[in-house]
């Protein structure tokens, strides 16, 4: 599965986008954010505050509760800021 | 509600040509009554700052507008929506979005108008970092709870 980062949270990663397997028990947009922050500083610098994170599966909104799988493409950004 | 609402939703990093786009809404047909504009442009905050550089969601910037655009569709009788946003490196004065609304009264064409731009704000993947004028690295600009609260009295 993609995933791709945006904004400040691309640059606290450090990577655009990357290919990741997820472990079975990976379910909800909520558990992804908690598995990333477990992969190290980075990510947990990223994703310090969960809450503000929104995440998009295949280019629509979803709500941290809400599953992902059959993702192909999953973006982590920060609240937007167009217009 | 609209039966023939034509909508065109554009994302590039070129500038656009915001009279160009009216004419486009009023030949849509003689029963376009009204047409409203809404342009954003890059501020300068008193010179503070050189640039704004958008990024964006290719892709999603495109699905998320026509998304908030068709529901616009729905809610007021519409001729044509429009919306035009830029991304990449702009200078103040330059246009960063443009919302065209057009309608036979001017109610709708207001009320879609002011709809599209209040969630294009909150969920149009767009983000904007400052470049200031004195050469310090920029800051991400921050999300205004008052969008979010414009976005929810609809």
């Amino acid at each position: 599965m993609k995933l791709i980062y945006f904004a400040w949270v691309r640059e606290r990663i450090g990577v655009a986008e990357e290919d990741v397997e997820l472990p079975a028990e990976v379910k909800t947009a909520g558990d992804l954010l908690n598995w990333l922050r477990a992969r190290g500083d980075r990510y947990l610098e990223a994703l310090q505050d969960p809450k503000v994170i929104r995440v998009a599966v295949n280019q629509e909104h979803i709500d941290h509760r809400e599953p992902i799988a059959g993702a192909r493409e999953i973006a982590l950004f920060p609240p937007m800021t167009g217009g | 509600m609209s039966d023939a609402c034509v909508i065109h939703v554009k994302v590039q990093a070129e500038a656009f040509d915001t009279a160009a786009e009216i004419e486009v809404a009023k030949a849509a047909g003689r029963q376009v009554g009204a047409v409203v504009t809404f342009s954003g442009v890059c501020r300068d905050e008193s010179g503070r700052l050189a640039a704004l550089e958008l990024e964006h969601y290719p892709g999603m910037a495109e699905a998320e507008i026509g998304r908030i655009a068709t529901e616009a569709a729905g809610r007021w009788p519409v001729t044509s929506l429009t919306v035009i946003h830029r991304h990449g490196k702009l200078s103040p004065g330059e246009d960063i979005v443009l919302v065209v609304a057009a309608s036979a009264h001017r109610q709708a064409a207001f009320d879609a108008a002011s709809f599209l731009m209040d969630f294009l704000k909150t969920n149009a993947p767009f983000w904007k970092k400052e470049h200031p004028a004195d050469g310090s690295s920029g800051a991400w600009v921050e999300a205004k709870a008052d969008d979010d609260d414009a976005a929810s009295r609809w």
